[in-house]
């Protein structure tokens, strides 16, 4: 399993796509870091760029990744090795390869300018971004036997929960205004990975008390020990529950 | 040494396998024929876990292979045509499956050095011929000196000197004692290897014989005239 | 310091005094307690009070009386009664620490109250943990001075305002540092006073609190980490210049609330992280000018009940919102500002951008009319919104606009 780990690893750093995102992320957050006088404001506009980047790189990359490498699947189904070996290790591989260009490209930066808390919630944040959408991405190849079908519903997936979760957010904030909707908005917010874990940081930036009667709803919540422990399980699920289901269908799937 | 039990494969409505029930033996080398699309390809991903089976048993040695992906490391498996990641190179692709398959020291590279691959280890696989392609498929399947070859229409695409080298080798390991399982379409290229022939058609066996059997049954003095004169018999019907 | 302040009092008043007595207080002297002092004394006295701990009740002053201590000799109220009790004309009070007043009961006890007396001076104290710290009421050209001034309540109930003062008029307020009271500094119905130089910070509600005051002035004056800010209601033609409101950070907290005030003038002003910098409610000609506005969440709430308000020359810097409001009629005008968010140009170089800059943003009115749209704040969804609106504005209003945003920082 480590083998093959460090097989698929190899592969995938030495992909170009992965060294251009990693220079556009060190691009990015340099020039964030540069440009912005306050460092609240540059964990604001780094969170959303790793908002916008981190899960389109992840989903388009990691789906496409499994899609090139039918080839290589289909060399190593032949070998002994379990299909349940092959699948966690392309995963893992080009997850930690992905993480690594995150963690050079945006953690190094983070970890000089911002204070270390903040620095490692974006970090860990980010980390949990790019295993669940690398999860949707993997879960999209499995699913779909055609590229150019999968690479599709890759960019929907995309667009809906970096764009249109939120759109639905805000009709329905707008149709329950009436109600006291806070407690509920929580609940909410769990159902999209990226709403959770830019709240999470949010609520750790002072920005939290511009949030008003929500924010100490939600401050409540998040600020407690139990609601980052809650929070976190719920992300890690985000990762694993599509993993898992795309494993499952690879299991059983007639190549 | 493989026992195939009622095995049926079905894609959609699309019955590709029906009932396969049958047992290839240790020292055999098989001849698996048929027209295109009568299942030969399909029963072999089977055999390789590749493709499950709708229903059915396979048991490799006794064991059945659902169970335990490890029976592989008794199959060598040469594809019709080999799907290589095409960045790697050719010592890298046996790099990776020599540090893959850790069962033994048992390395047999005498295809690998006839086929001089060692000369051009740094050509990645995207650059190289379908014949050369063909020769790394060959040259992985004999690789691990294992007890079950699988080949898909070996000799496709290979020069004539690449194929009596494969020819020869072939000949040598069925010798040594192992089951040795060849599709193709060119029948007269297995005249002198082939020791029991297995016909299949729709997705059915149609036949399954030794040669010496199916030489006096149909009278024939060659393998491919016999089964020339099965075909011919058969359209009769 | 202090120390000095009281001789030079002592030479400016020893003149003045040739036929009058001073008399000493304190462990050495025949004079044991301050008390005993007042009732001797005639108006015109000083009394010169020694180091040393004094627990007398209720010192009440209602003579012409200079009382200065010397190396801060400690009056204690024991937290049961008020401390000093000015009911005289041109009482000077200096030079001493003022603690434990009573508290809490219905006569509002301080550390040092003022009962309708005038020309009243109140300097170098140090108060501590009064209920009130200085309490002036009808009070006219009254001096509060260079006091400290530092309370440790915690409960907005159980604690009173560092300087509070009633219905008086023509005070100067100068030098004080107060900490940790209801108010730093409360005003109603005070008229034609000064506020000048001192620091708030740390109170528990408003750093200054202004009520129904008239023609006051306060002039470079912190007021810096209060529960709630600095509130200026119901008054007119106040001015403030040069003051800076920092750290005003919390829920519903304000660099500056401004509430039915009229005719005011603010200029200069430094308003920096403060939740919301400067929030109007029903203000009319307010002129803000010349102040800088950095790393607020919002820089100006202007509720639609504002009018004929002017904003100009100002720096907007940093802030998550520059400007909100809940109305979509304006009826204020911005002109000449420096908006770190204008990305126009500026073709004729005349350093003023040749396209006006909407300083309203649609996520900025989302919440004001929904505050939980709060939750999709930085969010991609509303980013792209913002952007869209700023093309083609069609839900902010299109009157709510600076013609003329400078292109580079205002220097001030």
């Amino acid at each position: 399993m480590i083998k093959m780990i460090q097989l698929v690893m190899l592969d995938v750093v030495k992909n170009r796509t992965v060294l251009a995102y990693l220079l556009l992320l060190s691009t990015l957050s340099w020039s964030v870091f540069f440009l912005e006088d306050s460092s609240t404001k540059g964990t604001l506009t780094l969170l959303n760029l790793m908002l916008l980047m981190i899960p389109l790189v992840s989903i388009i990359f990691s789906s496409i990744y499994i899609y090139n490498s039918s080839e290589f699947i289909y060399l190593l189904v032949s070998q002994p090795v379990s299909r349940k070996t092959i699948w966690i290790s392309l995963y893992l591989g080009s997850v930690s390869a992905l993480i690594v260009a995150l963690f050079i490209g945006l953690g190094i930066p983070a970890l000089l300018y911002l204070p270390l808390s903040i620095a490692l919630y974006l970090i860990s944040v980010g980390i949990a971004i790019t295993a669940t959408f690398s999860s949707f991405g993997f879960l999209v190849a499995s699913a779909f036997r055609d590229k150019a079908k999968g690479i599709g519903v890759s960019i929907l997936l995309w667009l809906f929960f970096a764009i249109l979760f939120d759109g639905i957010i805000l009709l329905l904030i707008f149709q329950f205004s009436a109600y006291p909707i806070e407690k509920a908005m929580i609940v909410v917010s769990m159902f999209s990975p990226l709403d959770l874990a830019r709240i999470l940081v949010l609520i750790q930036l002072d920005v939290a008390s511009l949030l008003g009667y929500t924010g100490a709803i939600f401050q409540l919540f998040f600020g407690t020990k139990l609601g980052t422990i809650i929070s976190a399980i719920v992300l890690l699920l985000w990762a694993v529950i599509p993993f898992l289901l795309s494993l499952k269908i690879f299991t059983k799937r007639d190549l | 040494m493989i026992e195939i039990q009622q095995i049926s494969k079905s894609f959609g409505k699309l019955k590709v396998l029906q009932d396969i029930n049958i047992d290839l033996p240790k020292g055999a080398c098989i001849a698996l024929i048929g027209p295109n699309g009568c299942g030969k390809t399909t029963l072999i991903k089977i055999l390789l876990g590749m493709v499950f089976p709708t229903n059915g048993l396979i048991h490799i040695n006794g064991k059945s292979i659902n169970k335990d992906d490890m029976y592989r490391a008794q199959i060598g498996y040469m594809p019709q045509i080999g799907r290589y990641p095409e960045q790697m190179k050719i010592e890298q692709i046996f790099e990776m499956i020599t540090k893959l398959r850790t069962s033994g020291n048992n390395i047999d590279e005498e295809l690998f050095t006839a086929y001089k691959l060692n000369e051009i280890g740094e050509k990645k696989m995207r650059t190289l011929s379908g014949g050369t392609t063909q020769k790394v498929s060959a040259s992985l399947a004999f690789l691990f000196n294992p007890n079950i070859l699988i080949l898909d229409e070996p000799t496709a695409g290979l020069d004539p000197l690449a194929s009596e080298i494969l020819k020869d080798k072939i000949l040598k390991e069925k010798n040594n004692g192992k089951l040795i399982l060849i599709t193709s379409h060119l029948l007269s290229e297995l005249d002198d290897i082939v020791t029991h022939v297995i016909y299949m058609q729709e997705g059915k066996i149609r036949l399954y014989k030794s040669i010496e059997n199916l030489k006096t049954d149909t009278q024939s003095q060659s393998f491919s005239k016999a089964i020339a004169n099965l075909l011919k018999a058969d359209s009769h019907d | 310091m202090p120390c000095r302040a009281a001789y030079v009092c002592i030479v400016i008043l020893t003149p003045l005094s040739l036929f009058a007595t001073i008399w000493n207080v304190g462990t050495t002297y025949k004079l044991k307690k301050v008390h005993a002092a007042l009732e001797l004394a005639q108006s015109g006295d000083t009394i010169i009070v020694q180091s040393g701990l004094y627990t007398e009740g209720t010192l009440t002053i209602n003579k012409k009386l200079v009382l200065i201590g010397i190396n801060y000799p400690v009056l204690d109220g024991e937290k049961k009664a008020e401390v000093v009790s000015i009911k005289h004309d041109s009482v000077v009070f200096n030079g001493f620490r003022v603690q434990r007043s009573g508290y809490a009961t219905l006569d509002d006890p301080g550390g040092i109250k003022v009962y309708n007396s005038n020309n009243v001076a109140i300097i170098n104290n140090d108060l501590y943990d009064n209920f009130f710290g200085i309490y002036i009421q009808y009070g006219k050209h009254c001096r509060i001075q260079n006091n400290k001034i530092k309370s440790l309540g915690k409960d907005e109930q159980a604690i009173g305002n560092g300087i509070h003062c009633w219905k008086s008029d023509s005070l100067l307020i100068i030098g004080n540092k107060i900490q940790g009271h209801r108010d730093g500094i409360y005003f109603e119905f005070v008229t034609h006073s000064l506020i000048w130089r001192n620091q708030s910070e740390k109170n528990i509600r408003y750093g200054l609190h202004f009520m129904f005051s008239n023609n006051d002035t306060y002039v470079t004056n912190t007021f810096n980490n209060n529960g709630a800010g600095v509130a200026v209601m119901f008054s007119h033609k106040v001015n403030m210049f040069n003051n800076t409101f920092s750290n005003n950070w919390g829920d519903a907290a304000y660099g500056i609330l401004l509430k039915e005030i009229s005719d005011c003038v603010m200029q200069g002003n430094r308003f920096t992280s403060n939740t919301i910098a400067v929030y109007m409610e029903g203000t009319n000609r307010i002129k803000i000018y010349k102040c800088v506005f950095q790393n607020n969440g919002w820089g100006l709430k202007i509720q639609a009940s504002c009018m004929d308000n002017s904003i100009e020359l100002n720096n907007f810097l940093s802030n998550t919102f520059d400007v909100s409001t809940n109305g979509s009629l304006v009826l204020n005008t911005f002109s000449n500002n420096y908006w770190d968010k204008y990305n126009g140009y500026d073709l004729n170089k005349d350093k003023i951008g040749d396209i006006p800059f909407h300083p309203l943003s649609l996520f900025a009115v989302l919440v004001e009319q929904n505050n939980p749209v709060m939750l999709l704040y930085q969010s991609l969804f509303t980013v792209l919104l913002d952007k869209s609106e700023k093309l083609i504005p069609s839900l902010t209003p299109d009157n709510f606009i600076d013609e003329s945003p400078r292109m580079l920082k205002i220097v001030l």
